[in-house]
């Protein structure tokens, strides 16, 4: 198997804080093409009682894709980055990410299996606060495909 | 006040029936806009825009990212739930690339229903399709709306 099984339940320490700014926001909202004004108005975000303009569904996959990296890039694992494809991608919001935070995202490894020659691994990054509040539960599965 | 193009208006729970179908979208993505999403989301893998090294990992094209049409899919929840940040959940499978060719691009074809109602917690689970090039690219796509 072209994963490291033993990685199965395996947590890896918080990453360093990423600071959710106005910019990347609009940014990422422009190309999803997310044209709600809650994403670039700030007046319009405190009307609907945010704290300042929140960030599109997927905007998450940002900070999550860091945590992944360490799995993906921790020489124990055996992952060959280049046979990776993205299978599954699910995003729990416990309140929408907003300009101004700053995000820790612990990475848990969940599963390692085989299937049809390929190993699956699924990653669970818990992007929290600083001071811990939960805001966002990523949950990925990687494929990473088997050799010939 | 300016005048927005969401209103922020969030459909009530009781006026929300199952089977209900939301406005439907087509989404063009042509190379431009692989690469301002390769810039806003920070995957800047080569499949993505450079279709020689594409092909030469055998695919058949430049093919979008998955998080890209996932990202641009779930528009057609936001723009019907009023407020992105009313989406509390929103997990797919990738089931099929979107091949992007240099001269025409690709369609992304959206729809969407109302598979479930919870009215205790108000919230309402929207089903997502999304074909491209006459086939699903989206699997499990399921979006879970916060309503009033």
């Amino acid at each position: 198997m072209p994963v490291n099984a033993d990685f199965q339940g395996r947590t890896y320490p918080p990453t360093k804080p990423y600071g959710v700014s106005a910019a990347k926001i609009r940014e990422f909202a422009d190309a999803v093409g997310s044209t709600d004004p809650v994403h670039v108005d700030a007046e319009v975000a405190r009307a609907r009682g945010y704290a300042d303009v929140i960030a599109p569904p997927t905007f998450a996959v940002l900070i999550a894709q860091q945590c992944d990296r360490q799995l993906i890039t921790d020489p124990e694992a055996g992952i060959d980055f280049s046979r990776v494809v993205h299978g599954e991608e699910k995003f729990v919001h416990h309140r929408p990410l907003t300009a101004g935070d700053s995000i820790v995202g612990t990475l848990h490894v969940d599963g390692v299996r085989e299937a049809g020659g390929h190993a699956m691994v699924t990653t669970r990054s818990e992007l929290a606060t600083a001071t811990g509040e939960p805001v966002c539960t990523a949950t990925s599965t990687l494929v990473i495909r088997g050799g010939e | 006040m300016t005048e927005a193009r969401t209103t922020g208006r969030v459909p009530v729970c009781a006026e929300v029936t199952v089977g209900e179908k939301l406005p439907a979208k087509t989404i063009h993505v042509d190379r431009a806009r692989l690469v301002q999403y390769a810039g806003a989301s920070l995957d800047r893998n080569r499949i993505h825009w450079d279709e020689r090294f594409a092909k030469s990992v055998g695919l058949p094209d430049v093919i979008a990212h998955g998080m890209f049409t996932m990202g641009s899919a779930v528009t057609v929840v936001s723009d019907w739930a009023g407020d992105a940040g009313r989406i509390v959940e929103y997990g797919v499978r990738f089931t099929k690339p979107v091949v992007v060719s240099y001269e025409e691009g690709a369609d992304i074809e959206v729809s969407a229903l109302v598979k479930a109602v919870d009215t205790e917690e108000r919230r309402a689970t929207v089903e997502l399709t999304a074909k491209s090039g006459g086939q699903k690219v989206l699997g499990k796509a399921l979006a879970v709306v916060q309503l009033d």
